[in-house]
């Protein structure tokens, strides 16, 4: 017996009966010959009780040091908050949990204003007209906004900054190999009250033939900067500026990329409502001005009356999309993030306004008061001037070793440069530090201690 | 009358049957209307609260954001009531048979979800030293080994988001193998009765897309297909089982006649669940599949994501496969990704997105697969398969079934609109059902058949509920025959009734307008 299959043995036999064949391998015939099992696949193990199964699982589980037994600073791209207890209580109700992408819509509702609601957050957060009912992730949304651009301004060249997380320029080049899209790239510098800013870089090669100019804002390094001037820019030469934001409690105190004059915006939504889970599931933000709706990718809910009149929101503009379009649609993609984006317009519903911006304060004060700490210890500088819960550490050793030495005494001191710029033996110094409303003083201090010791050997 | 002792009526007063008055609050019962959380008049609230905080110079440099955001607050017990008044206007696998056809909405076990929350699983950074994350590696290379041995494939990439972001997965692959012998071709061949993902993947790499004919029996049309094939024919994406419910017989030989003229085997493989335990797709000459974590393996759906798309591969294919990935060696599990990969990897086509993939969903599918085990799976293919031929058999001489004769169904039935009375449709059929307290069937897919309904009931059905459904179908379909006018109100039950689509695209409202709040845009 097996505890996810209601047949019985019995039902088995009639339903075989009722179909009129007398063993399910006759269900099977289609398969050649060739390609048919004659039983279970060997080497591999029969079914387990849930106790065992459990058991199994965690202890997997206990092999890794979570982020909750340390003094945890990570950050690059991934974020740890508090997250209230009623997000993950209300995101598994079965009615949210267990439905699908809502295809129905007079069944569908509570998922589709849900959606409505996300959407209306995004685009307010962002400072934009619209956004869409959610991308896979961060990552994705960039890629899938630089085609956008690509689409809308029938150019094809795209200008990458600096300080755009590596993964995300990486997949962008995985792609323009494919896609002969031309990307116009550069690594982030280290220097001092601007770490990964290539602001003049930006301006100096935006010209007729760019599509777009991509930045992100804090950017990998921590840096927080102004991006009119470069909005300006673009717009005179008929390109796009596309912002990127990996840490969306930023909103709650720095002016959006939107007010900034941002012709589309992605985002990394995991901070709110979602989790580390070690790289995902996520939720990919998606948000531009009303004029390029029509462009987006994506799925997106709307507003509309039924049959009696009754306000409803159903799945609209769909004729962008694959299942319509199929190989003229603006993107290939199917099933997003329902359910984080879920947990993501659940977090900011109990947050609020107020709650954003206190959120936020308490980030942006507790960074500025761990940086200044860190740069105490002798041998580290402080490379940031502007930054929010982020910013970047110079150490006169190689960032990664110090990293591996601490995490093994139980302290997990950022992301190493190393480990994202491979190839860049200058910027092996640089350690991005987070600090979030989870850090402690005491974690701070920690820290500052474990880093001093080290050094000092 | 009857009373109880404190005078209390205890039987109903009035047996007439009577139409509900309309209520002063619109709610119904139970069917509760909920507002949106930005028609609530009282910003400035909150439902989380904080430490007091020292005031402390900051360092924004003058970028602080001064003016309003727009984002209402909800104290705890008003959000908990507003989002659990919205999913009771959801259905759900957890309420009833969900019978989408291709979307495989079978049971999600709960100790997947009690698994994923872990907080060695779920309080885990992506980039924390890869000492510290040994038990996530070894979930995701176990899992990968299951993969793999459920598949017969040589290698596999867990990288993809979802399944059209594993299509990409292994189109690129395809791509990045022929360029690196010298052999760019320019053309992907796609049956009719393909998903929409896969000519919209195969142009989002940079493909032309040309479509394969079916033949009347339901199947990829193999001289078709053969005539076609040349040097500029990359690969074919095929979908087995189909899309029409049928397994590609000729599947081998379509693979060998790919391979002969240089191209390569993508599998859509959406329809897993109808043979895993019984068929390996490497069995078949695949070079590349894709497969749904959140339909075989049982991780929700969530309402549209997020899924889980992990690609294996033969071994032509297998050097090329993304980074990162999880290796084993000296009992070790490395990360292999830009910083660790050295010269070992060199024809990989690169990242496909940030961090290493779907790893809550990689909790839950590892947690499903071990329930099941071996046996178990292949029992999950077989009562898949029985409970849709039982639907598809139930259903003679009511619907019509275009492709009965072409051989048992595997796990989803088809259905055309021929014989419904004019001007009757499968839409009318599917609100119909709704108004039946089940989730209608796929609808007007594939675009092969004409007004298709795909029923997919999958292997978490007993054949009660199995009864009742075909129950409830065949009289909704009577009706529909019979040219019932009442059918084209449905549904009358539902929280909608028949939404304007037309008037939703027509002038989109993509997000929520409040005059008195000064927009943030100029």
């Amino acid at each position: 017996m097996m505890r996810y299959l209601p047949l019985t043995n019995d039902d088995r036999a009639a339903m075989l009966r009722t179909i009129g064949v007398s063993s399910i391998d006759e269900l099977f015939v289609d398969v050649p010959e060739v390609a048919r099992l004659a039983g279970p696949i060997e080497g591999l193990p029969n079914h387990g009780s849930e106790l065992a199964v459990e058991r199994h699982m965690a202890r997997l589980a206990r092999q890794n040091l979570s982020a909750g037994e340390a003094p945890f600073f990570l950050g690059c791209g991934a974020y740890r908050h508090h997250i209230p207890a009623t997000v993950d209580h209300l995101i598994q109700r079965g009615e949210f949990l267990t439905s699908y992408t809502p295809y129905q819509p007079e069944i569908a509702q509570g998922t589709l204003q849900a959606l409505f609601e996300f959407q209306t957050q995004v685009a307010r957060l962002f400072g934009c007209d619209v956004a869409n009912a959610s991308m896979y992730d961060g990552s994705t949304a960039c890629w899938e906004a630089i085609t956008m651009a690509r689409r809308i301004t029938r150019r094809g060249r795209a200008i990458l900054s600096a300080g755009l997380h590596p993964h995300y320029v990486s997949l962008a080049r995985t792609m323009a190999r494919f896609t002969g899209d031309q990307l116009d790239i550069a690594a982030p510098e280290l220097n001092p009250g601007v770490p990964g800013d290539d602001m003049a870089r930006l301006l100096d090669a935006i010209d007729g033939e760019t599509s777009c100019v991509v930045v992100q804002n804090p950017n990998i390094l921590g840096h927080v900067a102004d991006l009119s001037e470069l909005a300006a820019r673009a717009h005179e030469h008929g390109a796009l500026l596309i912002a990127v934001v990996t840490e969306p409690v930023s909103l709650g105190a720095i002016r959006p990329p939107g007010e900034m004059g941002a012709d589309i915006v992605v985002g990394e939504g995991q901070s709110l409502g979602v989790g580390l889970n070690f790289g995902g599931p996520y939720v990919g933000l998606f948000a531009c001005a009303d004029k390029y709706v029509r462009q987006m990718p994506g799925r997106l809910a709307g507003l509309t009356t039924d049959a009696d009149g009754q306000r409803g929101f159903v799945l609209t503009l769909s004729t962008r999309e694959q299942h319509i379009r199929r190989e003229k649609a603006t993107s290939n993609i199917c099933t997003n993030a329902g359910l984080c984006a879920l947990a993501f317009s659940i977090h900011l519903t109990l947050l609020g306004e107020t709650g954003l911006r206190d959120l936020a304060a308490l980030n942006h004060a507790g960074a500025v008061a761990a940086a200044e700490r860190l740069a105490r210890v002798p041998g580290v500088e402080l490379l940031n001037g502007p930054f929010f819960n982020e910013f970047t550490l110079r150490l006169p050793v190689d960032s990664a070793q110090i990293v591996e030495t601490l995490a093994a005494q139980g302290i997990l001191a950022g992301v190493p440069l190393g480990r994202l710029y491979p190839g860049a033996p200058e910027l092996a110094g640089g350690l991005v530090v987070a600090v979030t409303e989870t850090t402690g003083e005491e974690d701070v201090e920690a820290l500052a201690e474990a880093l001093k010791a080290e050094l000092a050997r | 009358m009857s009373m109880n002792n404190e005078g209390r009526v205890t039987r109903p007063e009035n047996n007439e049957r009577a139409t509900a008055p309309a209520t002063f609050t619109g709610n119904r019962g139970l069917m509760l209307e909920e507002p949106l959380i930005f028609e609530r008049e009282d910003h400035g609230r909150t439902g989380v609260d904080f430490p007091a905080m020292a005031p402390a110079a900051g360092r924004l440099a003058g970028l602080e954001r001064h003016r309003p955001i727009g984002l209402p607050g909800l104290p705890e017990p008003e959000a908990v009531r507003h989002y659990t008044r919205l999913s009771r206007q959801n259905y759900a696998i957890d309420l009833g048979l969900f019978p989408l056809g291709s979307c495989t909405m079978k049971h999600n076990p709960r100790l997947n979800e009690k698994v994923a929350r872990m907080p060695g699983f779920a309080d885990l950074h992506p980039l924390a030293p890869v000492e510290r994350v040994q038990g996530a590696l070894a979930v995701i290379h176990e899992l990968g080994e299951w993969l793999k041995a459920l598949t017969g494939m040589a290698a596999v990439a867990m990288a993809p988001k979802a399944g059209a972001h594993g299509e990409l997965c292994g189109l690129l692959a395809i791509r990045a193998a022929q360029e690196a012998r010298g052999d760019a071709r320019a053309v992907i061949l796609v049956p009719e009765s393909a998903h929409g993902t896969n000519p919209a993947t195969a142009a989002f790499c940079g493909y032309r897309v040309e479509n394969i004919p079916a033949t009347a029996e339901g199947r990829v049309d193999l001289s078709a297909l053969e005539a076609r094939l040349g040097p500029d024919v990359a690969g074919v994406m095929i979908t087995n089982p189909n899309t029409c419910g049928l397994f590609e017989r000729d599947m081998r030989r379509i693979s060998d006649a790919v391979h002969a003229a240089g191209g390569l085997v993508y599998c859509d493989g959406a329809n897993f669940n109808a043979i895993v335990g019984r068929v390996r797709p490497g069995d078949l000459g695949i070079d590349a599949m894709h497969i749904n974590l959140h339909k075989t393996f049982s991780t929700p759906h969530g309402g549209g994501g997020p899924g889980a798309g992990p690609v294996v591969f033969s071994a032509a294919l297998a050097p090329f496969a993304p980074l990162p990935f999880v290796d084993r060696r000296d009992g070790q599990y490395l990360l292999v990704e830009e910083a660790t990969v050295g010269d070992d990897h060199a024809s990989s086509f690169g990242r496909m997105a940030a961090f290493h993939g779907q790893m809550g969903m990689f909790t839950r599918a590892l947690t499903y697969i071990l329930s099941h085990g071996a046996d178990g799976l292949r029992q999950v293919a077989e009562d898949a398969v029985l409970n849709a031929n039982y639907v598809l058999r139930s259903l003679d001489g009511v619907l019509d079934a275009p492709f009965a004769a072409s051989g048992p169904c595997m796990h989803e039935a088809l259905f055309s609109d021929s014989g419904l009375a004019q001007g009757f449709t499968t839409l009318d059929i599917a609100k119909g059902l709704i108004d039946e307290g089940f989730h209608p069937m796929t609808m007007y897919f594939p675009l092969v058949v004409h007004g298709a309904m795909l029923v997919e009931p999958t292997e978490t059905e007993g054949k009660a509920t199995l009864d009742q459904f075909i129950g409830a179908l065949r009289s909704v379909a009577e009706r529909a025959r019979q040219g019932d006018p009442s059918l084209k109100a449905a549904p009358l039950l539902a929280p909608r009734r028949r939404l304007d689509e037309t008037a939703a695209a027509r002038k989109p409202v993509l997000v929520w307008k409040d005059a008195e709040l000064p927009q943030a845009a100029e």
